[in-house]
């Protein structure tokens, strides 16, 4: 019936091109209208702050802890690569790799598990997963915090068992902790989704070939759920590497990380040039990061 | 042959792999038992237990500075929820329906704020929301000062990339036909997008309404950024709070927060399963027809 419609209307009127492009103008004016409110939003609140934070990463902070403009200098920059900056960028940078190494260790056969059960009780273990995920971020932290306390629920259970328990909180040990658990859910779920998915045919295939388990795995199943894997290493280590609850919960005056850091340099120090310098950096260093690692993973997936 | 009896094959390999995954599953949901177990506890200690008792319970409710950042937070979360659910689910669909001049940017604007450390966002929005105010001040002779109202701009700043992501999605996985077959009927664009799009996104602007209402009540860096005197929302009080010196009464306010916050996962769950089984009611009736 729809076919015929057009037919008809092509006969009545026959669309000359001029006819269709104003007719795709006025389709292109209609979605930037529609888009337009969200735009102009993240324009205004969004790419406006990013470039005067740009901007302020060149001022001066005077004696008082004011921010300087005009005076236009790369001191900020400079002082980047000062060891103590470079020392918390370099802690920063390990606890991130750490938690992103250790997240996918546990939740790949953690995932695989839950993929290849039945459908009714995948749906069930995948909801158990999304509801700590879902719960307050901040509550669930302090929760380690009175786990790994001294006399603490964590001491209790290994003083059972016989064990002194080892100094955790306020140690890298103790945020690394809270970092792969408040980070392991986003391992979780990109690589449950790709796992879920796969072709099990080729691996049966692989496996009528006489490949053992693991070659099967290594060389089928692992690079079939590569886009799983590249999704859950940027979803884990871009927000471990800028946190900042979990180093000031759990972590101690030695174990700063750069997201404490950079607060540091906003409210204790009133140093917005030298914190401006730094968050654009960083969020530098993470989109260029980000592209590059889509693109090489895009390949290999 | 099923995925099943390919993996049962492995009888010892499976077994690991349920140990395995049942140790996760403790990690997950140890601390939140200890903390509902401990906010009970009757001692000045927190983490020590000395017998069960509601008396912190009690002293939470009576602490007005905790009741007033709880009604700001739920200020916060539903005004800015509402308003980026609206630009989020209009963005969304202008990106997947439509060709339009600046969407490539757009799209990459849209992904920011997502990959954006939040520490870095939270100081974009202070050091503008400063700058605007010193600019106004200098124009009219008043200058505003940080307030609820920055938090929400804040707030809304992120939930819009992550209602976007959330409907876009749903979008994605629909079916263009069912709105062609509505414009072959003559709807009207409105029609079609009332009666047929609308239902049928539904579960995802639910989904990503949900979500920015979650980000909301947790966020706790961007806001203590940009909060002024008096406009703290609960978690920034909690973070304080902990930051201080612990007092059990944290202990019954993580408990509640906890609490709430799966009450709105579990409303969420039953609504998207009521979205899809309108879906398969549709499919059903599409069957029938």
């Amino acid at each position: 019936m729809a076919g015929k419609r057009r037919a008809l209307s092509e006969t009545d009127a026959p669309v000359t091109p001029d006819l269709e492009r104003s007719a795709i103008r006025a389709e292109s004016r209609r979605g930037f209208l529609l888009a337009l409110p969200g735009y102009a939003y993240l324009v205004i609140f969004f790419a406006v702050p990013m470039l005067i934070i740009f901007v302020y990463s060149f001022g001066t902070r005077t004696a008082t802890g004011k921010t300087l403009l005009g005076e236009w200098n790369l001191d900020s920059y400079q002082r980047l690569f000062n060891h103590f900056v470079l020392g918390i960028l370099w802690r920063s940078l390990a606890l991130a790799l750490a938690t992103t190494v250790i997240s996918l260790l546990v939740a790949y056969p953690f995932a695989y598990y839950i993929a290849t059960r039945g459908p009714r009780l995948r749906g069930l273990l995948m909801v158990l997963v999304m509801v700590p995920f879902w719960t307050n971020f901040l509550v669930r932290t302090y929760a380690w915090r009175l786990i790994l306390g001294r006399n603490g629920p964590l001491a209790a259970v290994l003083g059972f068992i016989g064990v002194n328990e080892p100094r955790l909180l306020f140690t890298n040990a103790g945020i690394l902790i809270g970092l792969v658990y408040g980070h392991l859910p986003f391992m979780v779920l990109p690589l449950y989704a790709s796992i879920e998915r796969l072709d099990w045919s080729l691996v049966e295939a692989a496996r009528d070939l006489y490949a053992n388990g693991w070659k099967a795995f290594r060389k089928v199943t692992l690079p079939l759920s590569m886009a799983g894997v590249v999704g859950g290493t940027i979803l884990t280590f871009i927000p471990a590497f800028g946190a900042y609850i979990e180093p000031e919960l759990l972590g101690g005056a030695q174990t700063m990380m750069l997201g404490s850091f950079i607060q540091k340099q906003y409210y204790a120090v009133s140093d917005w040039p030298f914190g401006s310098a730094l968050s654009f950096v960083i969020m530098a260093l993470m989109l260029v990061g980000t592209i590059i690692y889509f693109r090489r993973g895009g390949r290999t997936a | 042959m099923t995925v099943q009896s390919a993996i049962r094959r492995h009888g010892a390999l499976e077994r690991v792999l349920a140990a395995h995954s049942w140790v996760v599953y403790v990690f997950f949901y140890a601390p939140i038992i200890v903390l509902v177990v401990f906010s009970f506890n009757d001692g000045r200690q927190v983490s020590i237990w000395q017998g069960a008792s509601l008396r912190w319970y009690r002293q939470m409710l009576q602490d007005d500075a905790l009741m007033s950042a709880l009604r700001n937070s739920i200020i916060v979360a539903v005004v800015s929820t509402l308003v980026s659910t609206a630009l989020g689910t209009a963005t969304a669909l202008a990106l997947e329906r439509f060709r339009f001049r600046g969407q490539r940017v757009y799209d990459g604007l849209l992904y920011l704020p997502i990959i954006v450390p939040e520490v870095t966002l939270a100081a974009m929005m202070l050091v503008f929301f400063i700058q605007a105010f010193d600019y106004i001040g200098r124009l009219t002779g008043s200058t505003p000062n940080l307030s609820l109202t920055t938090i929400i701009l804040s707030h809304i700043c992120f939930n819009i990339s992550f209602v976007t992501v959330v409907v876009r999605a749903r979008l994605a996985g629909l079916d263009p036909s069912l709105e062609e077959a509505a414009a072959d009927l003559y709807a009207s664009r409105w029609q079609a997008f009332r009666r047929v799009t609308l239902p049928l996104i539904m579960p995802g602007v639910l989904g990503g309404a949900l979500l920015a209402l979650t980000m909301s009540l947790d966020d706790v860096v961007t806001t203590s950024f940009v909060s002024g005197p008096g406009s703290t929302t609960l978690p920034v009080y909690v973070f304080g709070l902990v930051k201080k010196g612990v007092t059990p009464v944290i202990n019954a306010v993580s408990a509640l927060m906890l609490l709430a916050s799966m009450a709105l996962v579990f409303s969420s769950l039953l609504a998207q399963r009521g979205g899809s089984a309108a879906k398969a009611r549709q499919r059903k009736k599409e069957k029938k027809a």
